[in-house]
């Protein structure tokens, strides 16, 4: 039952010709080389004039040998980008239903906002009087994340959602050693189908991992934890929705046991999208929940990052929330910077985790959906969210197994290996299938508790048209797997600006940089 | 003559003298996928029965190699950082990981001979 | 609501069709008496024109650097991006993809990071670099702890130059992670002897050049004292123009280089999204934290690129990642690499003369000023003042006269009794003018 092998990595066998053309272009796909190998070292896309003579004060510390980038002038580098930017597949190009990702539509006024002057441009340290209506929109967001998670207190400078889980795991740290249980609290609780990030976040920070093991239906079951509880559990790490696609329904009694034995409970956040204004994580006895701005409220993903990952804080945690502390006073909003300060006010700050206040470009954009969508338009985007999903399951499940039985999922559908058995069609066969017709492939692998996971999270963005089309897509792919029709699935993807790529050979010998076929002479010393 | 001895985990112990080879089963291997990198102990290192000895890696899963015995590691195979492949082409040959010098051979009575080692394979699949 | 496709006929017909009679019987998990009966307590939906108009009114309650004589970096810089920048990041083919989890259709963030990596080791001088962190100050955290898993010993000393809020990073991780770390103070002239103080349990040294007071420094006698016990030197920077003029920290022998790439593409945000720069050694490669990108080629032999030595990650490691890092910033690293080309050797080199020439000529201007001192025997585009009186109250009476004078060393360092001393950074977006206005209102407040 668990997959503990990892996906498969095999390139698959050559199958099909690369259209013979002379500069091996294919019509709108372009090749484009690496920057560097069209680039020339003279070459600058900037107008800068010289600087009047001077003399340095550089302390001898002058750079002695050239830098050696290559650059591209402005018309070069548009078309070098544009180019490039052709071969990605994107949330504005098709649906990209990755399970536990939260691909939705990224409204572009969100971006218009950010790049309000008075947003984008300001430094984190100019005098706090001439930022007000930044920190005016950071107490604002604040206050809807509270009203929305029933959480009293929020930590805002979390850098991404792994970076909020550590910031709360900190917290919950710094509660513990409060309370003079550091020595004897140093075992973190944390499910096997859990991201992976939950017990790298707890190893960081000197805990021990000891694992929930996964019942069949997909769920924590409470008596699998209070065996586990103890006086040397510090906390439970818990994704809800989990990451089956599945609400955890023993989880207020997980919450009550927790507490009762002296411990924390983290809700990794992560799919806080598929229940924002139907339950709220407060209500359920959370202590700290991250909360990830660019999947719940549609920051863009930028192909990784950047990221946001605001922590919601319980009563019992609030107070060792990390610097800066955002105030309000009788002048306005300030932030409290310092510990000492912070002491003085009866906080305890567990220290800092980034240089200055958090995402602010993510804040703005996040801030904007929420206006946009208010307190009705988030609870129908959450219950869309649930409906498109249960509407793919529904759409697939004759074909299709599901490793819990046939019953409604949260914001995601999960499916299992078992129907491709004897097909000699592997989940990462029938996903590089899934390229070929257009589609970004789901989730897969994952939750590494179910052998051969497919997460399909389509998201409240897709209309009807979308879902039908993709649920005819894949009824279609999953019969012809079912009929032997295997080079469809092995040989693919063959429509790709790419075909499977070595991943073996990128590992053994790893190249990471691009180097200089010649030593160029600006660069030999 | 060489004797070779089997653990749970899918290493064996190929018994030379007071030493013993190290590596990891045709069985394992496969599982693994491409070996894409070992990482080895250094020699002179003093490992327990069951220790974290190496970690082998293949391009989505990095796993835990255990001493079959307690023992002192005296040589590693250098040859697998260029050619981490040779634990897929030959295992129990060229692609051995390490040999340690046995601190007490009775632990090698806990472990598998080649014949229950099959048996145990047996009832995996 | 316009981001919702659905008519309520649809949402009706896809119930039914899973076999449902109302949307709640979806949450049939939740716990029935948490479910909340109707909205929250928040305003309903509002048009474009309405959100414009509430986030038009909370910018306009800020003062942007381009409107005022602007002279404030001390860990983040005001430069010019050039239009191109914005507009390649916000291409939807960059914007709103994913981690490039399936190569095959994402060959253009990947091949864009395997640029950014080549990049950022050059400007380094190291021989590798990782596909980008949160922030500089972040990085260095990440580094102290690699620094660690190499040498196996768990004592970091930070420089007395290091950003305060980078040393208090890294010190929150490690009394988290419970490692060691020894913290110099404050050392506004440069002038701390940390070589005294490396020993055989020193896991490495953190030294930033230019240092947060401005001062260029040179790291070689470090290197060796470091390796002489065995022990690393992370090198840290924020201004990452420095590296068109500066000797790199890969040239004085550093086996760690982080830095703060904000200054090469990035706005300047409120302090965030920024880009975060890794580099190292290749020996330490798999010790290094966050995303890889490698070349390899497809199944036609054609060259491509992919996410490589994945097993270091927590997707893979769990609780042995070498980090816990899993978005990096990507689209900033684009802004990055975008700027960065448009710059190649030539336009980076000459932008970091142009922001040298700036700062010597400002601080000229104002060591003229009486009751103003620079401190600073080297800089590059940044350097400490001491002035008279305490320097936060001259920024608050700079700033109702519109100027933005720079950041005073007690907001960074309160109680350290630096209270007097101001950092000014001066790059190329400050004209002939903007210092003349500020010398004239220096003299005025001092």
């Amino acid at each position: 039952m668990l997959n503990r092998q990892g996906r498969p990595s095999q390139a698959g066998e050559s199958g099909m010709n690369s259209a013979k053309t002379f500069t091996g272009n294919r019509a709108l796909e372009q090749v484009e080389p690496l920057l560097f190998e069209i680039g020339r070292l003279e070459t600058t896309g900037v107008d800068l004039d010289e600087p009047q003579a001077f003399t340095p004060r550089l302390g001898g510390l002058e750079r002695q040998d050239g830098i050696g980038l290559p650059g591209l002038s402005e018309p070069e580098t548009m078309r070098h980008f544009v180019r490039l930017s052709q071969k990605n597949y994107a949330i504005d190009t098709g649906i990209f239903p990755l399970g536990s990702c939260t691909m939705k539509h990224n409204p572009r006024l969100n971006e218009a906002m950010a790049r309000l002057p008075g947003f984008a441009d300001i430094h984190p340290l100019q005098p706090q009087s001439t930022v007000q209506g930044a920190l005016d929109l950071i107490a604002q967001l604040k206050e809807w994340l509270k009203e929305l998670t029933g959480m009293p207190d929020v930590d805002m400078t979390p850098k991404a959602g792994a970076h909020g889980e550590l910031s709360g795991m900190m917290a919950i740290k710094a509660a513990i050693i409060a309370k003079g249980e550091a020595a004897t609290r140093t075992v973190v609780l944390v499910p096997e189908s859990a991201h992976g990030t939950n017990p790298a976040t707890a190893a960081l920070i000197g805990f021990t991992v000891k694992p929930v093991p996964a019942r069949e239906n997909g769920l924590v079951h409470i008596d699998d934890v209070k065996a586990l509880l103890g006086p040397d559990i510090a906390a439970i790490m818990l994704t809800n929705p989990n990451t089956c696609g599945l609400f955890e329904k023993d989880i207020v009694a997980i919450a009550d046991a927790v507490h009762e034995a002296g411990a924390f409970f983290y809700c990794d956040g992560a799919n806080f999208n598929a229940i924002v204004g139907k339950v709220r994580p407060g209500d359920l006895g959370v202590d700290a929940m991250h909360i990830n701005l660019h999947k719940t409220f549609s920051t863009p993903h930028g192909g990784g990052g950047p990221g946001a990952g605001p922590v919601v804080l319980s009563a019992r945690l609030a107070a060792f929330a990390p610097l800066p502390l955002l105030e309000k006073n009788g002048n306005g909003f300030a932030l409290c910077e310092s510990e000492k300060t912070a002491e003085a006010r009866g906080a305890h700050p567990y220290g800092r985790i980034t240089a200055f206040q958090g995402q602010m470009g993510m804040f703005v954009r996040a801030f904007s959906y929420m206006l946009s969508h208010g307190a009705d338009g988030m609870r129908q985007a959450s219950e869309d969210a649930v409906l498109n999903a249960n509407y793919i399951r529904a759409g697939l499940r004759d074909l299709m197994s599901q490793p819990f039985g046939d019953k409604p999922c949260m914001h995601e559908a999960l499916f299992d290996d078992q129907w491709l058995k004897e097909t000699g069609v592997t989940t990462l066969d029938f996903a590089k299938a899934m390229i070929d017709e257009g589609f970004h492939p789901m989730t897969m692998y994952f939750p590494l508790v179910v052998h051969g996971a497919m997460l399909i999270e389509p998201t409240e963005s897709e209309s009807k048209a979308s879902l039908d089309l993709f649920v005819a897509a894949l009824r279609d792919l999953a019969m012809a797997a079912k009929a032997g029709d295997t080079e469809r699935f092995t040989q693919a993807p063959r429509l790709a600006p790419r075909r499977r790529l070595d991943e073996t050979l990128a590992a053994r010998k790893p190249v990471l940089k691009w180097v200089p076929p010649v030593p160029l002479s600006e660069a030999a010393e | 003559m060489a004797d070779t001895r089997y653990t749970k985990d899918h290493e064996y112990i190929r018994i030379e003298g007071d030493t013993g080879i190290v590596g990891i089963t045709s069985y394992a291997q496969e599982q693994l996928g491409d070996v894409v990198f070992v990482e080895l102990p250094s020699v002179g290192k003093k490992v327990d029965q069951g220790a974290e000895a190496a970690v082998v890696e293949s391009v989505k899963a990095a796993s835990e190699i255990y001493a079959p015995v307690a023992g002192e590691v005296v040589a590693v195979n250098d040859a697998l950082e260029s050619a981490p492949g040779t634990v897929n082409e030959d295992p129990t040959g060229s692609g051995w990981f390490m040999k340690i010098r046995i601190a007490d051979s009775s632990q090698l009575n806990g472990l598998m001979s080649e014949a229950d080692y099959k048996a145990y394979l047996d009832t995996l699949s | 609501m316009r981001y919702l496709p659905h008519s309520d006929t649809e949402r009706a017909d896809m119930l039914a069709a899973i076999g449902v009679g109302a949307i709640d019987d979806l949450f049939t998990g939740v716990p029935a008496d948490k479910m909340l009966k109707g909205p929250v307590n928040l305003p309903r939906r509002k048009s474009e024109l309405e959100v414009a108009r509430i986030l038009g009114s909370l910018a306009a309650k800020n003062v942007p650097a381009s409107t005022v004589p602007f002279f404030v970096g001390a860990g983040a810089y005001k430069h010019h991006v050039p239009a191109t920048v914005d507009h390649l990041i916000q291409r939807s083919e960059f914007l709103t993809s994913y981690t490039p989890y399936q190569p095959e259709i994402a060959q253009g963030t990947l091949q864009y990071l395997f640029e950014f990596q080549t990049q950022v080791a050059t400007l380094t001088g190291m021989d590798v670099a990782n596909a980008s962190m949160y922030d500089g100050s972040t990085a260095c955290g990440e580094a102290v702890l690699m620094a660690h898993r190499v040498t196996k010993r768990n004592k970091a000393i930070l420089s007395g130059g290091l950003h305060p809020h980078y040393a208090e990073v890294v010190e929150t991780l490690s009394y988290m992670a419970n490692d060691r770390v020894m913290r110099l103070p404050a050392d506004v002239k440069a002038a701390e002897d940390i070589i005294a103080l490396i020993d055989n349990e020193t896991s490495c040294v953190v030294v930033q050049t230019p240092d947060v007071f401005g001062n260029l420094r040179n790291l070689r006698a470090i290197a060796d004292a470091c390796h002489a016990k065995g022990a690393l030197l992370i090198a840290v920077f924020t201004e990452a123009v420095s590296l068109g003029l500066v000797t790199p920290p890969g040239a004085m022998g550093a086996d760690i280089v982080v830095g703060e790439g904000q200054s090469i593409g990035n706005a300047l945000n409120f302090g965030g999204p920024y880009v975060g720069l890794f580099a190292t050694k290749s020996q330490y490669v798999r010790q290094m934290p966050g995303r890889l990108c490698g070349e390899t080629v497809d199944a036609e032999g054609r060259r491509g690129f992919v996410l490589t030595l994945s097993t270091r990650e927590q997707h893979i490691r769990r609780d042995k990642a070498t980090s816990n890092i899993c978005t990096n910033s990507g689209l900033c690293s684009l802004a990055f690499t975008a700027h960065m080309t448009l710059l190649g050797s030539e336009g980076l080199a000459r932008l970091a003369r142009i922001n040298h020439a700036h700062a010597v000529k400002l601080a000229d201007m104002l060591a003229n000023v009486k009751g103003v001192e620079v401190l600073n025997q080297s800089f590059f585009n940044e350097f400490t003042l001491k002035l008279g009186k305490p320097a936060a109250s001259v920024v608050e009476a700079l700033a109702a006269k519109k100027i933005l004078a720079g950041v005073p060393v007690s907001r960074l360092l309160p109680g350290a009794g630096l209270d007097d001393l101001l950092i000014l950074a001066s790059t190329e977006v400050n004209t002939d003018e903007d210092r003349a206005i500020l010398v004239a209102a220096l003299k005025e407040v001092l």
